[in-house]
């Protein structure tokens, strides 16, 4: 009797390990496909080259910036502008400020976020802050670069961009991360 | 075959070859029918803790500002009781009542693999133990929500987190043990002459879900492991500082979530599928469409999950394709309900406390339904989103659906489980007053959400105060009335009118060609199924 039952059980057995596989295949899968889409507003981490395409005067569109520490992050961390108009296809540089208020070094890393999310594929960073972390001894500010343009084949639909950053603490993240925090999907 | 031993020495004879005695009975056993016993009274014990857990919830709502639960405590409640209810009070009821009945349904002897079977079941005490015990941590239990979503779960949870997800660990393990035993069972030991479109809906309905359980329970194993892991190893899979994403926790969760839920209404279909037949006294109408009704349910719970999450940014043609698709499942889920209604057309119907149930569970399922799809249209889920109109649509779908199936199916097999017929009059006592504490509980639920109240909140705006109230009473009205319930399950199990095997004048199906009650042991020689 058990051995009628064993293939069924076995087969089985590999279709509940399959499954579990499954919801850790999700993760990367997930980067995927954000980055196909641009869901949920993650920007490539690539340098984008400069634009080939003329920029569009005939159209504006409105960027905003934000930026914030993360909630355990106690630095200074805002855009020196907060809006800029401009046409896709240029090419705009602006600044932001980086303030250590601690009495010691710390490292830190952006991450940006656009939104809306479909936006996030048009919104192309030639330079920035973001793609490596920033290291400030106590009391030091800094004042870092982000040099962008819009692709002006974004869909008419978008006459705003918000792009967001976050300011985490890297020392604070356990040793584990580097891996996934380098890795080549996530940002 | 429908004469009932009454001789006592041919019972004792028959206890001669029974279960051995005391509490070793229960620990040790392998038997389909003690185990499903187990299983419903664990279930039963669960459904009254996570209940009172509600109670605690409708003091505090019963009037506006803080008056009886700290926030965070209250919080706790929402939480827990959610988990108890899911985990512990529909599922394992469900399991309990496969596990008597597949095998009598199929005509086997027992359960495929008998030993796993009582491990299934064991586990179950010390996962719910471990749940309740952080409870009573230092900083309180898991408060989050059931749906646990990070960075609540992660970064803003205390330590009792930790039990909470190797007490969800225990139950998924629980429950893929459970559902490969179903499996193999009805693959294995059907009866000759049994095809597969020759099973019972139950056993068809139990099938589908128990391929659900196996696809989705270990997805659950995973996201709580990655939260476990977030929170206490330094991975960062909802972490953004990390490189990770809150927002993946829920669609990993949600990939689980709503295959769940069908998990805990497809054995209910069979249920009822089960009682409107022999109530009405005809056969099922369409019993080939039921099947495939009932797959094609189990299919399309995999392609859905994003309607959950409607409001978290997600492109445009995404709301779209999850808005469509689940307004699909409609439409086999509306093939069940004019196959019962057809099923009962020109039948001799009787009324007796089965069939009440099962009544009600299709209109207030319907119900249910419905408000399932107003949730599904993206535009409008925006406003019903997080508010006490998702709560009246689950609770319809749960409480008047899974639990009064449940009931429905207690009322109807307790007969040939006890040998006893149960008291009627009691019986219809506790379906009316069910019936009617339960709409005054969850309808108004369906006002104040829209009116704008948001649900997991321990304090509301003053103008929801009236309904409020009312949903309390409706509440404390409902939770007294399961008392009848136990009261008459006691007085059954003591005794009452001897049951004949058929039980119910127009019942069908091999588990009604065995005494009542159930032997022991039953259909150790295979029935021969025309």
């Amino acid at each position: 009797m058990a051995l009628k039952h064993q293939p069924v059980v076995i087969k089985l057995c590999l279709l509940t390990a399959a499954m579990f596989g499954f919801g850790y295949a999700l993760v990367p899968l997930y980067d995927v496909f954000c980055d196909l889409t641009g869901l949920n507003g993650k920007t490539s981490t690539m340098a984008a080259t400069a634009a080939a395409a003329i920029p569009d005067k005939q159209r504006e569109v409105l960027v905003e910036f934000i930026a914030r520490p993360n909630n355990n992050m106690p630095w200074v961390f805002e855009p020196v502008v907060h809006k800029l108009r401009v046409h896709p296809g240029e090419i705009h540089r602006i600044d932001y400020l980086a303030h250590n208020i601690t009495g010691r070094s710390m490292t830190a890393q952006a991450v940006p976020s656009v939104s809306p999310g479909q936006a996030a594929l048009y919104f192309n960073k030639m330079e920035c802050f973001c793609f490596t972390q920033q290291h400030l001894t106590a009391g030091q500010q800094l004042l870092m670069p982000l040099q962008f343009y819009v692709d002006p084949a974004l869909p008419e639909q978008f006459s705003t961009i918000t792009l967001s950053y976050t300011l985490y603490e890297v020392d604070a993240v356990a040793p584990v991360t580097a891996e996934t925090a380098t890795g080549d999907n996530n940002e | 075959m429908s004469t009932v031993t009454t001789d006592p020495h041919a019972h004792a004879e028959h206890e001669h070859h029974g279960p051995a005695k005391g509490l070793k009975r229960w620990l040790y056993t392998t038997n389909h029918k003690d185990i499903g016993t187990l299983y419903l009274l664990f279930s039963l014990l669960m459904f009254f803790i996570g209940g009172a857990m509600a109670m605690v919830i409708r003091a505090e709502l019963f009037q506006p500002g803080l008056q009886i639960v700290e926030p965070n405590f209250f919080n706790q409640m929402t939480t827990v009781h959610g988990l108890i209810m899911v985990f512990g009070a529909v599922m394992p009821a469900f399991t309990g009542l496969a596990n008597w009945l597949i095998p009598m349904m199929i005509g086997a002897p027992d359960m495929a693999l008998p030993r796993m079977n009582n491990w299934s079941f064991w586990i179950l005490p010390f996962a719910f133990s471990i749940l309740l015990a952080s409870l009573f941590m230092e900083g309180g239990g898991p408060s989050f929500g059931w749906t646990f979503y990070a960075p609540l779960s992660t970064t803003y949870s205390n330590d009792s987190t930790a039990l909470f997800v190797f007490s969800v660990h225990i139950m998924g393990i629980s429950s893929i043990m459970g559902a490969i035993n179903v499996i193999v069972t009805i693959m294995n030991l059907r009866a000759p002459g049994m095809t597969y479109m020759k099973m019972p809906l139950f056993v068809w309905t139990w099938f589908i879900t128990a391929y659900l359980l196996i696809a989705v329970m270990p997805v659950l194993a995973g996201v709580v492991t990655m939260v476990l892991t977030d929170k206490y190893f330094g991975t960062s899979f909802f972490d953004a500082a990390g490189g990770g994403d809150p927002v993946l926790f829920q669609h990993i969760f949600w990939f689980f979530g709503h295959p769940e839920v069908y998990i805990m209404i497809l054995p209910a279909f069979g249920i009822i599928s089960s009682i409107v037949p022999t109530f009405a006294r005809k056969p099922l109408f369409g019993y080939a469409s039921m099947v495939y009704a009932t797959s094609s349910i189990a299919l399309l719970s995999f392609l859905v999950w994003a309607h959950h999450m409607f409001t978290t940014g997600m492109p445009v043609a995404a709301e779209l394709f999850f808005m469509y698709c689940t307004m699909l499942i409609a439409v086999p889920t509306g093939v069940k309900v004019f196959n019962w209604v057809a099923t009962m057309w020109r039948g001799a119907m009787t009324f007796e406390v089965p069939m009440m149930f099962s009544l009600a569970f299709i209109v207030l399922f319907t119900i249910g339904g419905f408000s399932g799809l107003m949730l599904a249209i993206t535009p409008a889920d925006f406003q019903y989103h997080d508010t006490y109109f998702v709560v009246a649509h689950f609770h319809y779908v749960l409480v008047t659906g899974a639990i009064f199936s449940i009931m429905a199916a207690a009322y109807y097999w307790l007969p040939k489980w006890t040998g006893h017929m149960y008291d009627e009059t009691l019986g219809q006592w506790h379906f009316w007053c069910s019936l009617i504490s339960v709409n005054v509980l969850f309808f108004p639920m369906h006002f104040v959400g829209l009116a704008g109240m948001p649900r997991r909140i321990p304090d509301y705006a003053l103008q929801f105060a009236d309904f409020n109230a009312l949903i309390s009473i409706g509440g404390f009205a409902f939770g007294l009335s399961q008392l009848l319930f136990v009261a008459l399950v006691v007085k059954c199990i003591k005794g009452g009118e001897k049951a004949t095997d058929q039980v119910w004048e127009g019942a069908e199906g091999l588990e009604w060609t065995i005494p009542s009650p159930a032997p022991y042991h039953s259909f150790t020689t295979p029935p021969e199924v025309k």
